[in-house]
């Protein structure tokens, strides 16, 4: 069977991801923010050069003169040159809070790392530390420390860093516990590499960007307490500062508002543009970190010729419960689209089981969301037709498909708990599409659930209907959602890999339960999976798909007994659940080697 | 067994604080002769995967005993435990989140070796033959996971458990995440790099025709403890404990007229069952 290898060769050199950086700066409020930034702070490092005034040179008779030629932005209350103060003032701003970010860094970021890696006693420690400096009015002891320091700049600033360490060390442990629990980590600590080395080798680089952020959004804060405090008159005098100067405006603001207008704007504009870059850069690290989903990897780009249609049909139109003419589905990517199902046609006659078989990226599951009307955003579908329960609903709107929803056709999911809501109660959410789709009243829909859950096999009903859904188990989740679908009395009921995520033993108690269900209520069950065992067990006809068209469609019997199709028998061989014991294979090794040497 | 690579004597693992503890594994012995693969099978929550992290020193071991090659390496911490790691390899279920994705093939694979302390080139050289041997390409040296699908990430993972030559390798659910073609192709890389390099596994999963695939012997766990261990052949063929049977039986068989008597014989277990509960 290693006939059929994975060793296809590796995907022509995919579209590398670009940096985070190219991203960052591609968005147009990326690069805005980001030269305001780098404005304010180069600014701020060439103040000596760019200031036309010395920006203490009393000049009486310029005093609050309006902008001219000589005072760009003219004269302050004591004749000083306004532009001069504001590019000494950037760099008094911008050193206060690179005093404060340094020391917010130092204690918050480490400790944090060090509490989410280690946890226990420290983690415990440290996190109760972090919530009680949260709690310290933090203003008090700011205007304390300045009091007891005559206004030492320096240190003001830095008592600002310790009380915007928390933010950091919230930031770094969470970060860190996250990568902690990734398969990697426990590999590096297997393969025996020491602590240090994997906070450095795996969790550092990933604790970059949040900490970028985070540095961006606090530099603002500190920049805001800062010119706070000067505004009260604390920090010293004789250096300009865009806080002092503020206080100065705000003096003389209804004779001179100017005053005010140009310290005030020049602050709102670097915290805005420190805000705006922090979330632009959160926005671009959070789509790089989504996980490539199964979806996307099964985005084959061969596009088959656009006529050619795969499939069959095995009943007359009108005697079929579901009849799909000439599927395809697109998805958007990139520059265009990619066809991931390239035409395909099936039916499926009242009251049959049938199964569509295929590995990752076969376009089974895109069939069936075809089906349902449910594709993913970016997911479009085309038919030349398509029937359910003798109704064209090619010729209907989004909002007649979605009504048949629940009352034609029920869905079964795969994962059973990501689809029930948890702040709901089960029996809420029986109860409610009942009563909305159905227009039942409260008690008929009650009576409906409990029926439902009655015969979907659940004792304790009372109990189930109460619950939330992390309170019952995933079997028991997974019954739950069949009650749902069946709740309606639909004709044709869809399930997409509905045992996949149950362990084996609860997997053949509700594939029992739905074969019950099925020659109960006479419905059509369309079943997704990859499982030749499943169809083995339940299945009356089977479609076999490959990279998103049919390559056989057959009797249950035929495909087992006498597969057209070579991929068939491949993907039958490849099931294990008859196996050659490794016993029997290791005699066949040896019996092989035997007779080469 | 004469002279086990692994015996695992008595453990008992427990997460929580004393007070409050829950035990997870209950008294459970097993060993693994060199060059043997010892299949776990079980549902989720029977403790499978926890013996492997125990035995990697990622479980807290409350009672009983871990030898490796006659040493007790049950509480081995720190330098004695990064001391093994020549020796005891592992390989993960999840073959999207066991690979940084920080980091390109080469760092990936290199990684254990310097961190023995071998030098950067001798390492390459190391991870460029591993790389053939799991037959993928050599230009894969210098790609991310990112690019790569599945089974070839599983391909990475065993390569890496592999470039520092262990004697043991903790398999934990490594092929379950596969297509079916996937599955069935590294399966045979792991029964062919066994054969080749004499290496030993312990090989935890959930799926009886993996087990008796790859397995000499296997035992069958649930709640935490093993309920029956013996050749891979006997126990996923003729179980002999209930437990087994009920697991055999309702694992769906690829055939429909093999599984329809595998059906009705579940029916009648679980109808047994029924009449009788004390089976449980």
């Amino acid at each position: 069977m290693s006939s059929l290898s994975v060793m296809s060769d590796l995907a022509p050199s995919a579209p590398r991801r670009r940096s985070i950086l190219s991203r960052f700066l591609s968005a147009p409020a990326g690069v805005v923010s980001l030269s305001v930034v780098i404005a304010v702070i180069a600014i701020a490092v060439f103040a000596p050069w760019l200031a036309p005034h010395d920006p203490n040179f009393v000049d009486l008779a310029s005093a609050k003169v309006p902008p001219s030629a000589e005072h760009w932005l003219g004269g302050d209350a004591t004749g000083r040159d306004m532009l001069s103060r504001l590019i000494w003032g950037a760099r008094t701003t911008l050193l206060g809070a690179l005093v404060t970010i340094i020391t917010a860094l130092i204690i918050g970021a480490p400790a944090g790392i060090a509490a989410g890696y280690f946890g226990g006693f420290f983690d415990r420690l440290s996190s109760w530390v972090s919530d009680a400096l949260q709690a310290v009015p933090g203003m008090i002891i700011l205007l304390v420390v300045a009091a007891g320091t005559r206004s030492n700049f320096v240190l003001i600033m830095a008592t600002v860093g310790a009380f915007l360490a928390p933010g950091y060390f919230r930031i770094a442990r969470s970060t860190t516990l996250a990568i902690r629990n990734e398969p990697f980590i426990d590999a590096a600590r297997v393969a025996g590499l020491t602590h240090p080395r994997i906070i450095l080798r795996h969790i550092l680089p990933g604790i970059g960007a949040p900490i970028i952020i985070q540095t961006a959004l606090a530099t603002g804060i500190a920049m805001g307490i800062q010119a706070g405090l000067q505004f009260l008159g604390i920090g010293a005098a004789s250096v300009p500062a865009w806080g002092a100067m503020m206080n100065e405006g705000f003096r003389h603001m209804l004779s001179t508002p100017l005053l005010l207008l140009w310290p005030s704007a020049v602050l709102g504009i670097t915290i805005a543009a420190l805000a705006v870059a922090g979330s632009t850069l959160a926005d671009v690290v959070r789509i790089r970190t989504d996980a490539p989903s199964a979806r996307s990897s099964g985005q084959v780009t061969n596009a088959a010729p656009a006529d050619v249609v795969t499939g069959s049909f095995a009943y007359a139109p009108e005697a079929a419960a579901v009849r799909v003419d000439n599927l395809r589905v697109r998805y958007a990517a990139g520059d265009g689209a990619v066809e991931v199902v390239h035409g395909i046609s099936f039916d499926i006659a009242p009251g049959e089981v049938l199964g569509i078989v295929g590995e990752s990226g076969s376009g089974k599951s895109q069939t069936v969301f075809s089906i349902l009307d449910l594709l993913p955003t970016g997911g479009s579908s085309s038919v030349d037709g398509m029937w359910i329960g003798g109704q064209a609903v090619h010729t209907m709107s989004p909002r007649e498909r979605a009504g048949m929803l629940g009352t034609e056709i029920g869905y079964i999911p795969q994962e059973p708990m990501s689809n029930l809501d948890p702040s709901y109660t089960i029996g809420f959410q029986l109860t409610q599409p009942l009563r909305t789709v159905h227009k039942k009243s409260r008690a008929e829909a009650d009576a409906i659930a409990r029926a439902v859950l009655n015969r979907v096999g659940i004792v304790d009903i009372d109990r189930v209907m109460k619950s939330y859904p992390h309170q019952i188990s995933g079997g028991m989740a997974q019954r739950v959602l069949i009650a749902g679908a069946i709740a309606g009395r639909p004709s044709v009921l869809v399930a997409d890999e509905p045992t996949t995520a149950l362990d084996v033993t609860v997997q053949a108690e509700v594939l029992e339960l739905l074969r019950e269900l099925q020659a109960e209520l006479g419905m059509a069950l369309v079943l997704v999976t990859h499982n030749f065992g499943v169809v083995a067990d339940i299945c009356d006809r089977v479609i076999v798909m490959r990279d998103g068209a049919i390559v056989e469609a057959s009797a249950v019997e035929t495909v087992f007994a006498a597969p057209e199709q070579n991929y068939t028998r491949e993907l039958i061989a490849a099931s294990l659940d008859d196996t050659k014991g490794r016993r029997e294979l290791d005699a066949v090794h040896a019996a092989q080697t035997a007779a080469t040497a | 067994m004469a002279n086990p690579i692994l015996s695992v004597e008595n453990l008992v693992v427990e997460y929580g604080d004393p007070k409050r503890s829950f035990r997870v594994l209950h008294e459970v012995s097993l060993d693994v002769g060199v060059g043997e693969c010892v299949g776990v099978v079980g549902e989720s929550g029977s403790g499978k995967s926890t013996l492997g992290k125990a035995i990697l020193g990622l479980a807290p071991v409350r009672h009983g005993r871990i030898f490796f090659e006659g040493e007790d390496i049950t509480h081995a911490r720190g330098a004695a435990r990064r001391r093994l790691a020549s020796s005891i390899q592992v390989v993960f279920q999840d073959p999207y989140g066991s690979l940084d994705p920080m980091m390109n093939v080469g760092d990936i694979l290199s990684e254990p070796l310097e961190a023995a302390g071998q030098s950067r080139r001798m390492a390459r050289s190391a991870v460029a033959e591993m790389i053939e041997r799991v037959r993928l390409p050599a230009s894969a040296i210098d790609r991310y996971p990112s690019e790569f699908s599945g089974g070839q990430r599983q391909r990475l993972a065993i390569a890496r458990a592999l470039v520092r030559r262990p004697k043991l390798i903790v398999c934990d659910e490594p092929v379950s995440a596969l297509d079916l073609t996937t599955q069935a192709a590294v399966i045979d890389l792991f029964i062919e790099l066994q054969r080749d390099i004499g290496v030993s596994y312990l090989f935890v999963s959930h799926d009886l025709g993996v087990v008796r695939r790859i397995c000499h012997r296997v035992a069958v766990m649930q709640r935490g403890e093993i309920v029956e261990f013996g050749e891979g052949e006997q126990v996923t063929r003729a179980p002999a404990h209930p437990y087994s049977a009920r697991l055999l039986l309702a694992s769906p068989v690829a055939n429909p007229q093999a599984q329809a008597r595998r059906r009705a014989a579940w029916l009648a277990l679980r109808e047994a069952d029924r009449v009788l509960p004390a089976g449980q």
